[in-house]
C-alpha cells in the first residue's frame, strides 16, 4: 500500500542557498527604498513650509547616523535597480523575425536609461 | 572494486518500516566517466537490489532520472562524479515532492497540473480545416515565438528549485505555465482564453515571486521563469485593454 512520505517545507528555505539569500535581499530592498521615498516627501513638505524649515530638514540629513542611513538604503538601491535590471530580458522578449534581440542590448537601455534619468535631474537640481 | 572509491549518501525511505527518511552511505567505484547515474545503478545491481530510482535514457532526453545532487536538483545521468569527487554527494529525491519510496516521489499532483493548461493545439470550434487542406503552415518566426517552451522534458527539476512550489502546493509551477506559454504563442492555437482561466488563477502565474531558480536548473534552457513573467505582462495588457469604452465584455 502506498503511504507517501511529505517533507516539512523548512522554516529556514530561504537561507539553504545563495541564489535564495539573494531573492530575499532584493525583496527587501524594496522595503528601504519605499522608506527612502517617504523621507523625500517629508523632504518635499519641509519645502513647501518654507525655507527655514526646508535648511532645518537639510542640517538633521547631515547628522551621521542620518548619512549611515543613507548609505545602507544607497547599496539597497544599487542592489534593487541592477538585479531587476538584469530581469528585464526575461520579461520584455523583443524579436525581430527569427532573433531575438540580445539580452545584453534589452539589460543595457536600462542602464542607458537610468543613466540619462540621472543626469537630467542632476543637471535640473545643481543647475 | 577498484581502488579508488567515492561516497554517495542515499536518502532511503520504506513506508512499510520506515517512519521518516534516513540517508545510508555506500562507497562506489570512482571512475572519472561515471555520472551519478552510474553509481547508483551500480549500487542497485551490487550492492542493494531494493534502491528504489527511476531512470530510462541516460542521455538527457527522457526525464526520468532527475534527483537532488547535493542538494540542486540536476539529471544524475548528466553529472558527473568528478564534479564533486573526493567529497561525498548526497542524493534526496526531487525536493517538495512527497516520497513514495527512496528516490522515487509521487508525481500525480505535476500531472494534474500539466493537464490543467491544456497542452495541446486547440482550434475554435468550426475552425478546423479538413484533413484535405492539409497542415497549417508556420514561418519560421512563427515557430521562434514558442521553440524554446516546447523543449522541456517534463523532469521537473523546475518544481524542486521553486520554494513557491515548496511553500504553496496548490501553484501550478514553472513547467506546466511554460508549456500553456508554448500553446498560446503557438500561431496555430485559439486556446488562449482557455488556458488564461487556469493561468491567470489565483494559483497561476502571480503566485510566482520570480526567484528564477527554475530556469537555472532548467536542462533544456526553456527558461521557465521568462515564461512566468512574459505571462503576467500578456494577462495585465488584457486587463487594461478589458478597461477600453470599446472592449469586447
Amino acid at each position: 500500500m502506498s503511504k507517501p512520505y511529505t517533507p516539512p517545507m523548512p522554516r529556514n528555505w530561504w537561507n539553504t542557498n545563495s541564489a535564495f539569500r539573494l531573492f530575499m535581499l532584493r525583496e527587501l530592498s524594496s522595503v528601504f527604498v519605499a522608506l527612502f521615498v517617504l523621507e523625500l516627501l517629508c523632504f518635499v513638505s519641509q519645502v513647501r513650509r518654507g525655507d527655514e524649515a526646508m535648511n532645518e530638514f537639510v542640517k538633521s540629513l547631515k547628522h551621521p547616523l542620518f548619512m549611515l542611513w543613507h548609505a545602507i538604503v544607497l547599496g539597497f538601491a544599487l542592489l534593487h535597480s541592477i538585479t531587476w535590471f538584469n530581469l528585464t530580458p526575461k520579461v520584455m522578449v523583443i524579436r525581430r523575425g527569427e532573433e531575438r534581440v540580445p539580452d545584453v542590448l534589452v539589460a543595457g537601455s536600462n542602464y542607458v536609461a537610468c543613466l540619462v534619468v540621472s543626469v537630467v535631474l542632476w543637471w535640473i537640481v545643481g543647475g | 572494486m577498484p581502488d579508488e572509491t567515492t561516497t554517495l549518501e542515499i536518502l532511503r525511505y520504506h513506508p512499510e518500516t520506515d517512519k521518516e527518511p534516513s540517508f545510508q552511505t555506500f562507497e562506489v567505484p570512482y571512475r572519472d566517466d561515471w555520472v551519478v547515474l552510474d553509481a547508483i545503478n551500480w549500487i542497485k545491481e551490487y550492492v542493494d537490489g531494493t534502491l528504489t530510482y527511476r531512470w530510462s535514457c541516460r542521455m538527457g532526453v527522457c526525464g526520468s532520472c532527475g534527483m537532488m545532487v547535493n542538494g540542486t536538483p540536476r539529471l544524475t545521468c548528466a553529472v558527473f562524479l568528478n564534479e564533486f569527487h573526493p567529497d561525498p554527494i548526497r542524493i534526496e529525491p526531487l525536493a517538495y515532492f512527497p516520497i513514495e519510496r527512496d528516490l522515487v516521489t509521487v508525481m500525480d499532483s505535476f500531472m494534474e497540473k500539466l493537464e490543467s493548461v491544456k497542452p495541446w493545439l486547440i482550434r475554435n470550434e468550426g475552425e478546423e480545416k479538413p484533413l484535405e487542406e492539409g497542415e497549417y503552415l508556420q514561418s519560421p518566426a512563427q515557430l521562434a515565438r514558442y521553440k524554446q517552451f516546447s523543449m522541456c522534458i517534463n523532469c521537473m527539476l523546475c518544481y524542486a528549485a521553486c520554494p513557491v512550489t515548496g511553500l504553496e502546493s496548490e501553484f501550478i509551477g514553472p513547467a506546466a505555465i511554460a508549456l500553456g506559454m508554448r500553446y498560446n504563442h503557438d500561431s496555430r492555437d485559439q486556446g488562449r482564453e482557455q488556458r488564461q482561466e487556469v493561468l491567470a488563477s489565483d494559483d497561476g502565474i502571480w503566485k510566482c515571486t520570480f526567484v528564477g531558480e527554475c530556469s537555472e536548473v532548467c536542462p533544456k534552457n526553456v527558461d521557465p521563469a521568462g515564461a512566468i513573467q512574459q505571462a503576467k505582462v500578456e494577462s495585465t495588457i488584457d486587463w487594461y485593454t478589458s478597461l477600453l469604452p470599446w472592449a469586447k465584455k
